[in-house]
């Protein structure tokens, strides 16, 4: 099974059902997969703090929602994570590329994956990296986790979890 | 008239559906005016109102009607295009756009001047976009109601802001009554 299938299996198993994505590279077999799914409503964000609205949006209305997004958003929405997701107490998983780590082939990445951990220490944030595509087995237990705490979670995924960046 | 006028208003209307208002002065004008647990009220997070009122009215049924500014819009400007491609019938974006930012010391905005929203909106595929005055704004609103097809509703009226207190609600009551309304 692919990699990209098996996480939006955990999605789906966890009744996430209204997901919100602004593209990366790195994701986007996951998004096609999400784009594919019945069971999950994929609307693609144009930025970051306006996904995480909308998410704040379907969890007053019952659904539970979930964000993909590069790891740069962490710069766009601290306000949005502090004083929405956070400040009202509501669950959000954050799937994210974790660009700019081992085989990043574009140096400004960097500039941001050195904050990026920081960041989500400062915000209190739950965090998880997945390295090796082994480490996504403990998706089912971070979204259960996410639901049980009402709180975002961040799921970093490096370009090594992914299989490197092929030919560039 | 201004904003809380019309607020004042159209609170009878508002009254029986889902209202995510505004950060700033309109959440705290219609918290004044007609509080309730129908109302989501933005404490923080300038611009999001649009997007908060969207994901909601795709999640469930009920009318939801998203109170906005135009400094606000302006803000998240992107929720346009993403509200016109993600068409939910049950949703309305109530735009107050008095020109200016109203929260922060009445600033002109853009839509004051060469900018009309109406016009992005229907740039970015919104279908229903109408454009109204203040005085109008309770008889518009009722018909995008009965319509059940989505609307953008840009009502303008002069800029001004009467004296009142902040919420001191916790952010967690205000959400846990929201969406027990929501459900119930």
């Amino acid at each position: 099974m692919s990699i990209s299938r098996k996480i939006v299996d955990d999605f789906v198993a966890n009744d996430v059902s209204f997901i919100t994505t602004v593209p990366c590279k790195q994701l986007a077999g996951v998004i096609d997969e999400v784009e594919a799914r019945p069971e999950i409503f994929h609307i693609p964000s144009n930025k970051e703090d306006e996904g995480m609205g909308l998410c704040a949006g379907a969890f007053m209305g019952g659904k539970r929602p979930a964000i993909i997004m590069q790891n740069t958003a962490i710069g766009v929405t601290i306000n949005t994570l502090a004083t929405l997701t956070q400040y009202y107490r509501m669950p959000l998983p954050m799937l994210i590329s974790y660009r700019g780590e081992l085989r990043e082939p574009v140096a400004c990445q960097v500039e941001m994956a050195v904050h990026t951990k920081a960041l989500l220490a400062q915000m209190n944030i739950p965090t998880y990296h997945f390295h090796k595509e082994s480490d996504a087995d403990e998706l089912d237990a971070i979204l259960k986790y996410t639901f049980m705490c009402n709180k975002p979670v961040a799921i970093l995924t490096d370009a090594s979890f992914w299989g490197g960046y092929g030919d560039q | 008239m201004i904003r809380s006028e019309i607020l004042r208003e159209i609170a009878p209307i508002l009254h029986d559906h889902l209202v995510v208002c505004n950060i700033g002065l309109p959440s705290q004008e219609l918290h004044m005016i007609d509080d309730n647990a129908k109302n989501f009220y933005m404490l923080g997070t300038m611009g999001l109102s649009s997007s908060i009122g969207l994901g909601l009215a795709l999640a469930q049924d009920k009318t939801v009607i998203s109170i906005d500014g135009d400094g606000s819009v302006l803000t998240n400007l992107g929720t346009l295009p993403t509200i016109a491609n993600n068409v939910a019938d049950n949703y309305i974006l109530l735009i107050i756009d008095n020109g200016s930012y109203g929260s922060t010391g009445d600033q002109p905005t853009y839509a004051g001047k060469k900018t009309k929203l109406e016009n992005v909106a229907k740039a970015c595929g919104c279908e229903n976009v109408v454009v109204c005055q203040d005085v109008d704004t309770g008889k518009v609103l009722q018909e995008a109601i009965d319509s059940k097809q989505m609307t953008i509703i840009v009502t303008k009226c002069d800029s001004g802001n009467i004296k009142l207190p902040v919420i001191t609600m916790d952010p967690v009551v205000i959400r846990d009554r929201f969406m027990k309304a929501v459900a119930g």
